[in-house]
């Protein structure tokens, strides 16, 4: 062929919607309180269990939890990674822990970070507290709690993670 | 084939902005009310679950999968999606039971439309290269076919004034309506042009909100021993993209399917036919071949507010409501999805 045609790899259409982004009533609630420190869970009124962060409902029973639980800053390692990569855009540096990790009084797990901790010793029952953000960091937001780091408490069996009243271990 | 029965039907006020409520707080008073009605725990109690939404409009990625919190689902259900209206939905769920591999399936639908700017959103669905950079909108879409329909003396700004008013009259009686109301024909003609030749008021009212449906196979309908609706016929038809290929000035896509549908094979007493537009009423129930003894949107139809996603099923769910109440015993439901009526959907209801 003489006439050389180039290849079209590509048309620029940018695209800019703006939304009145909503997390929903019952997160809203949720993130109201953490600004002010302050963890809050829903219980579910048919299997009783209690969700943190809320999300408005049960997943398992399909139904509203409205009725809210001040919970503790207290959890149980429930699962952890140990993350050996850099995640771009992410500050903290590599090597970090991810845990699944079960507040006091709650009967479902949510993910934070670990740290000042030594992660050859992270392990599945163990206690574990947030550390905070100064008080005028606080914001509408998860990372209220920087990260939560180990505590001098006896290992929770791994049958009874995810069952802990509000008041740990102690019955 | 196994004969499909509807057995519920719930849909929210149409509200012009539904505050906080994030999808999954939209959908479960719905569902609750739809279990409730047969007397169900949650989805567990059916054998399918099939959602029709658009995350485009609120600009929430995958809001459909969050929306299955609503649902019950542990230990796991089947369950599918549609990014359509959920009358789609419920057309999937057909095939399902009709194929036997459900008794019984969930419907339903939801959107905020008021989350973003919709009329701007809507143009980002059309074709990527030629229509979606020139952000042409839904209602310069819908004005451009109305102007073809007045130019050629197949409508007058009369015609479509008179649709406005009377879905607005009707729209009295529906407590979820977002616009009732009596309104003069002269008081409508008076307003001034939006995007010319639609008024305001041509335009149905943007709403959010959600709808849900409990269908079943017709032995399941007894055993729950619960009231129900005979889905006797059900067809959708889609048109090309290309606006410039179509006759807007009719509907083909309705035409066919109302055919395939049976829908001139019995009196029609009620239509419930899903227009955002007041011109689009009129194509749509000429493609139909509607006449004088069919009563035309009872509810107030899309007029009475619009609700993304889960309009199209509320017009089926509109027909279901009268047929099992015994007001009549045959009407016909229509949705629409896409600019200027590109794709539609037809249904024929009967009383058992």
């Amino acid at each position: 062929m003489n006439d050389q045609v180039e290849d079209i790899t590509g048309i620029e259409t940018p695209v800019y919607l703006h939304y009145h982004f909503t997390a929903g009533s019952a997160p809203a609630r949720f993130l109201r309180r953490i600004k002010e420190g302050v963890l809050t869970g829903q219980r579910c009124p048919r299997c009783r269990n209690v969700y943190i962060p809320p999300r408005g409902s049960c997943p398992a029973c399909g139904i509203p939890t409205e009725d809210e639980v001040v919970l503790p800053d207290k959890a149980t390692v429930q699962s952890f990674t140990v993350v050996a990569i850099p995640i771009p855009n992410n500050p903290i540096k590599p090597p970090f822990v991810i845990a699944n990790l079960v507040l006091d009084g709650a009967n479902i797990s949510f993910i934070h970070l670990m740290s000042e901790c030594d992660n050859s010793e992270v392990h599945i029952g163990q206690r574990v507290q947030a550390v905070w953000k100064p008080v005028d960091e606080w914001t509408y937001a998860m990372d209220n709690i920087r990260y939560f780091r180990p505590i001098d408490e006896p290992d929770v069996p791994v049958d009874r993670i995810g069952t802990l009243a509000t008041t740990g271990l102690e019955t | 084939m196994k004969d499909v029965a509807i057995v519920a039907f719930s849909q929210s006020d149409c509200l012009a902005q539904a505050g906080a409520a994030n999808e999954v707080e939209l959908i479960m008073p719905q569902l609750q009310a739809v279990f409730q009605q047969v007397g169900l725990n949650n989805a567990q109690d059916v054998d399918f679950v099939c959602s029709g939404s658009c995350d485009y409009l609120q600009g929430a990625a995958f809001a459909f999968v969050a929306g299955v919190d609503a649902l019950g689902a542990v230990p796991p259900i089947k369950e599918s999606h549609v990014e359509m209206d959920a009358a789609w939905a419920l057309y999937e769920s057909i095939l399902k039971i009709r194929m036997g591999h459900a008794e019984s399936a969930l419907v339903y639908g939801f959107g905020r439309a008021s989350s973003g700017n919709l009329r701007t959103v809507l143009s980002q669905q059309l074709d990527p290269y030629y229509l979606a950079p020139l952000w042409i909108d839904s209602i310069s879409l819908a004005a451009l076919q109305a102007r073809m329909l007045l130019d050629r003396g197949l409508v007058t700004e009369r015609d479509m004034a008179e649709v406005v008013a009377r879905c607005r009259r009707n729209a009295l009686n529906n407590p979820h309506a977002r616009l009732s109301g009596e309104i003069s024909i002269e008081t409508l003609l008076a307003e001034p042009g939006l995007v010319a030749p639609l008024r305001k008021s041509d335009c149905a009212p943007v709403a959010d909100g959600a709808a849900a449906m409990i269908i079943c196979t017709v032995e399941q309908a007894r055993e729950w021993a619960v009231p129900f609706a005979l889905i006797s016929g059900i067809d959708h038809r889609i048109e090309t993209h290309n606006l410039g290929m179509r006759d807007l000035c009719d509907s083909v896509s309705t035409r066919l399917a109302a055919g395939t549908a049976g829908v001139a094979q019995g009196p029609v007493e009620v239509a419930e036919l899903y227009a955002p537009f007041s011109h689009q009423e009129i194509i749509l129930s000429r493609a139909l071949g509607l006449g004088a003894d069919t009563e035309i949107n009872p509810s107030g139809g899309a007029m009475a507010g619009n609700l993304m996603m889960a309009s199209g099923l509320s017009r089926i769910g509109e027909v279901f409501r009268r047929i099992v109440s015994g007001d009549i015993s045959r009407g016909v439901a229509h949705a629409t999805s896409g600019p200027c009526l590109q794709h539609n959907l037809v249904a024929v209801l009967e009383s058992a």
